[in-house]
């Protein structure tokens, strides 16, 4: 509140008229983006049911700005990955974020998609975040029709707190690295550490 | 104990092992890895026999070191309704390779790819023995083999490191695309590169 009285004593100052229409257009921008998201189902597994309900009538995801389903990743704003990402697929959904336009944001839904699941194995990825930048991570397995409408409206919230003027604050395009890696590889492996019962297993190498 | 048992034993001898009923009532029959695409073409060509459906390849290793590696071929004689369960031993320390029955089922081709694929064995006389899950340039191993650990050779850093610099296009190879009936009708510059056995690249992927 301290701002706001210092800022109305100067209410007649360049900077202020600045910051008003900053925060007029950050309003503007910000609600139509978090009012009309379209998304990019990417369904590998059970989850992709559970987004297929959310979809349907009974929870409606029209309500929420997001009647349209972008099956084409250039007229996406947001990546729903929903279900298990074998490694195989790292490289398919790596390059589907790649070709969504800016701005562009990812819901991971289930424990799958978030942290590898049950399916702590050779085959898969523990978690998309070593893949592509995530913004809200929806656990379940699955996760119900209001979970994920719960994780959406996060995101909204989360869209509207974005800046266009503030370079913290706005989301910039993350390239992989040299390696090919999103992340440095100690991170990863952090990431994909095991949890739970699964800690008893053993790796040969 | 289905009959075919005893003819096979009548008719290959010593080629063929221990022969019993499962615990589902299918006949299991241990056969000489050496004879089996003799073995087998008698089962699917003798009246009488005629197992003509190959219902699936795969193959079993078990934790006890002492049991051999098994190749299970599962047979189906569709006009007599009967089936059949033909099993191949190998051991496993040793060199795993057993004769392609594609010559007599073509649906096999993909079955022995996946048996190839997670476990090693290779096929002598496959048309196309390559990886069908794992992609081809996968350096970790064979993941059903009882030596595979769990999670993978690598670290996650590094899977992912592979895993993210793989050209999801280039794994396709210009053998199955020449399966398709219309080979006559692809380019020419195409219809030359699948001659040459090229591996397909996507125009401007590189």
């Amino acid at each position: 509140m301290k701002h706001v009285i210092d800022t109305k004593e100067i209410s007649g100052s360049p900077n202020f008229q600045l910051t008003r229409f900053q925060k007029l257009v950050d309003w503007a921008v910000n609600q139509s983006r978090a009012n009309s998201l379209w998304p990019m189902p990417f369904g590998t597994a059970c989850c992709a049911i559970e987004f297929m309900a959310t979809a349907a009538s009974r929870f409606d995801l029209a309500r929420f700005g997001m009647e349209r389903q972008a099956f084409s990743p250039r007229q996406a704003d947001v990546l729903i990955c929903a279900g298990r990402l074998p490694f195989k697929l790292a490289p398919v959904i790596r390059r589907i974020y790649d070709q969504m336009p800016q701005p562009k944001w990812v819901i991971s839904m289930g424990a799958c998609a978030s942290t590898g699941g049950i399916f702590d194995n050779y085959a898969m990825v523990q978690g998309i975040d070593t893949i592509v930048p995530v913004d809200v991570y929806v656990p379940g397995c699955p996760p119900r029709p209001e979970g994920l409408l719960y994780g959406i409206l996060l995101l909204h919230k989360k869209i509207k707190g974005e800046s266009l003027f503030d370079a913290v604050k706005r989301r910039d395009e993350q390239p992989l690295d040299e390696r090919g890696l999103r992340l440095p590889p100690a991170e990863i492996d952090e990431i994909s550490e095991p949890f739970g019962n699964s800690v008893h297993q053993f790796r040969s190498s | 104990m289905n009959p075919t048992a005893d003819s096979l034993r009548a008719t290959f001898g010593d080629a063929i092992g221990r022969a019993a009923p499962a615990r589902d009532g299918t006949t299991v029959v241990v056969v000489a890895a050496a004879r089996l695409a003799e073995i087998m073409r008698w089962l699917k060509d003798t009246p009488g026999q005629r197992y003509d459906y190959l219902v699936d390849v795969t193959a079993v290793e078990y934790r006890d070191k002492e049991r051999p590696l098994e190749v299970v071929y599962q047979l189906r004689a569709l006009e007599r309704r009967d089936n059949l369960r033909v099993k191949v031993e190998l051991d496993p320390q040793g060199e795993l390779a057993v004769d392609s029955v594609t010559s007599l089922w073509a649906g096999a081709d993909w079955l022995e790819r996946e048996v190839f694929d997670m476990f090693g064995v290779v096929f002598a006389g496959h048309p196309d023995l390559r990886r069908i899950l794992m992609w081809e340039t996968y350096a970790e191993g064979y993941p059903l083999r009882k030596d595979f650990p769990l999670r993978g050779r690598f670290s996650r850093a590094e899977q992912v490191r592979q895993a993210l610099n793989l050209n999801p296009e280039a794994n396709y190879s210009m053998e199955e695309l020449s399966i398709a009936e219309s080979f006559d009708e692809l380019p020419a510059d195409l219809r030359e590169r699948l001659r040459r056995g090229e591996r397909s690249k996507i125009p401007g992927s590189e």
